[in-house]
């Protein structure tokens, strides 16, 4: 789990034969009348929490109390045990282990939805139907259109717009996630500018509008519905994409497809997509606004997106640079006077990371760590770098990512209302014995 | 009693429930009965231990609204300062 060599630390994954496929999948729908049956019956949470800490959830001492007693390491159908924040939803993010590369594998991915009920799509007879009243026509597209359209890859960060969420002070309500509602896939599909262009859209078109399969238990609650500005979903890394790592989508990761938006964050990342419409009008529904919305002002963004705009707040957009020291976890024992490889990743919105510094004297002086594989821009930048601890007791190492346009990660929180956009500089505690 | 009245409910709406989806047993208090027929149809109640004991009052306030203003949780208003009450004496700060 902690160790001095950060290569050593390969994950057991390759030994796991995983359904990716959501058919392979059993069906999951049946009454929550036995889950609250059995609940009424079991008083078990600190018994399981114990549990799953002896096996290495890592939860930042940042975390809620009641954050910690929720988090448990549990398996989603075709996924590897992950950190569990919420059943239903399912809210699951990755532990740490896994971003100790730039390619997060797909049965580890991050799990997050807004509604409870997920169908799982058939490949065969799934369509998304293209059109809306800022198009010139409308399509419905298979799976084999999309496929017989020029494929594009691109490799890219899927992050959370509320990532460290649970790390805020004071505590912010909201999914209480620690550092893992996020990963980086090779992700392979159809330009989302191709399949618009088939039915055309025309000059009155300002947003393009998402919805997928899922859908809440109750007809009052809104459906989980996104919009881009058009500009955007113009762009040559924007996709409906079929494959991620070379497989098909898993069914918790949007299978059969899903929209890709590089450098935003996931909350445009719409999964199981089944509906594109060009819109002339901003879509004005709950998930638009009030919900993921950012103060304006308050964080360094290059790319706006007008037509949401208010005068306080503003949709959040771009990815922040940020990284994650991924080699050792908190409180991992180390030798003094033997060498180390402090290790992890680093990322921003597509701009390209430049430099990743590490400290070890809180900030004062700070040591150019070595850059790893140029995955694309999008992509998360492995970064490593060897020191060799002096003195026995803790050892803080931060690690502080600044990206090609000069952006760099914030020593103080920037507090807002949502809890979005953590990216204050990591400080992890080895300890030197 | 409670549990026949969970199963009722959640009948009703014909909760799409995640496989494997592991009990979570909320503290015994005045109001846990109200807590599970009328939050944990649309989702499961760890999302009140995952928010906790941080909320203050009014934050318990602001998310019992929100849940039926926002996502059209239909909780009768009697029972929905039940259930605020029971947040913000179990799971407050």
């Amino acid at each position: 789990m902690s160790g001095p060599q950060f290569e050593v630390h390969k994950l057991p994954h390759a030994h796991h034969e995983v359904a990716n496929n959501g058919q392979a999948l059993s069906r999951r729908r049946f009454l929550a009348g036995t889950g609250a049956a059995a609940a009424a019956a079991s008083g078990t949470i600190g018994l399981r929490l114990a549990h799953a800490e002896a096996v290495g959830l890592n939860l930042p001492r940042e975390l809620a109390e009641g954050t910690r007693a929720a988090a448990v390491l549990d398996a989603l159908p075709g996924k590897k045990p992950l950190i569990k924040l919420s059943y239903r939803p399912p809210n699951y993010e990755t532990p740490i282990e896994y971003f100790r590369t730039a390619i997060t594998p797909n049965d580890a991915f991050f799990v997050r939805y807004h509604t409870s009920d997920i169908p799982e799509a058939d490949a065969e007879t799934w369509t998304v139907a293209v059109g809306g009243e800022g198009a010139n026509g409308q399509t419905e597209f298979t799976l084999d259109d999309l496929r017989r359209m020029p494929a594009v890859e691109v490799v890219a960060v899927n992050q959370c717009s509320g990532n460290r969420r649970g790390l805020f002070q004071p505590h912010v309500p909201g999914v209480e996630w620690g550092y893992g509602a996020m990963g980086c896939a090779r992700w392979k599909g159809a330009r989302l500018k191709d399949v618009l262009d088939k039915v055309g859209v025309n000059k009155e078109a300002i947003e393009i509008v998402f919805d997928g399969a899922d859908s809440p238990v109750l007809a009052k609650t809104p459906d989980f519905i996104k919009s881009i500005p058009v500009w955007k979903a113009m762009e040559d890394s924007t996709l409906i994409a079929y494959e991620m790592n070379g497989q098909p989508l898993p069914h918790f990761n949007g299978f059969p497809a899903r929209i890709i938006v590089p450098g935003w964050t996931g909350t445009y990342w719409v999964k199981h997509v089944t509906s594109i419409k060009a819109v002339t009008k901003p879509e004005t529904g709950f998930w638009m606004n009030p919900a993921y919305r950012i103060p304006v002002g308050k964080f360094p963004l290059v790319t706006r997106f007008t037509s949401q705009e208010t005068a306080v707040n503003t949709p959040i957009t771009e990815i922040m640079v940020n990284s994650l020291i991924t080699s050792h976890v908190e409180g991992a024992g180390v030798r003094a006077g033997l060498p180390i490889t402090i290790g992890g990743i680093a990322w921003d919105a597509g701009y390209g990371i430049s430099t990743v510094d590490l400290s070890t004297d809180a900030g004062k002086t700070w040591q150019p760590a070595k850059l790893g594989d140029d995955l694309g821009r999008f992509a998360f930048r492995t970064f490593a770098h060897s020191l060799t601890p002096i003195s026995k007791g803790k050892l803080i190492v931060m690690a502080r990512a600044a990206n090609k346009i000069g952006q760099t990660q914030t020593s103080e929180l920037i507090l807002n209302p949502a809890g979005y956009h953590h990216n204050v500089i990591q400080s992890l505690a080895l300890n030197v014995a | 009693m409670r549990i026949f009245a969970v199963a009722l409910l959640a009948g009703a709406f014909a909760v799409p429930a995640a496989a494997g989806e592991k009990p979570v047993q909320l503290k015994e208090a005045p109001g846990l009965a109200k807590v599970e027929t009328n939050c944990g149809g649309c989702h499961s109640l760890d999302y009140v231990v995952m928010n906790s004991p941080f909320p203050t009052a009014v934050q318990w306030d602001t998310v019992v609204t929100k849940m039926i203003k926002a996502f059209g949780a239909p909780i009768e208003e009697t029972d929905a300062k039940t259930i605020a009450d029971y947040l913000k004496k179990n799971y407050g700060s």
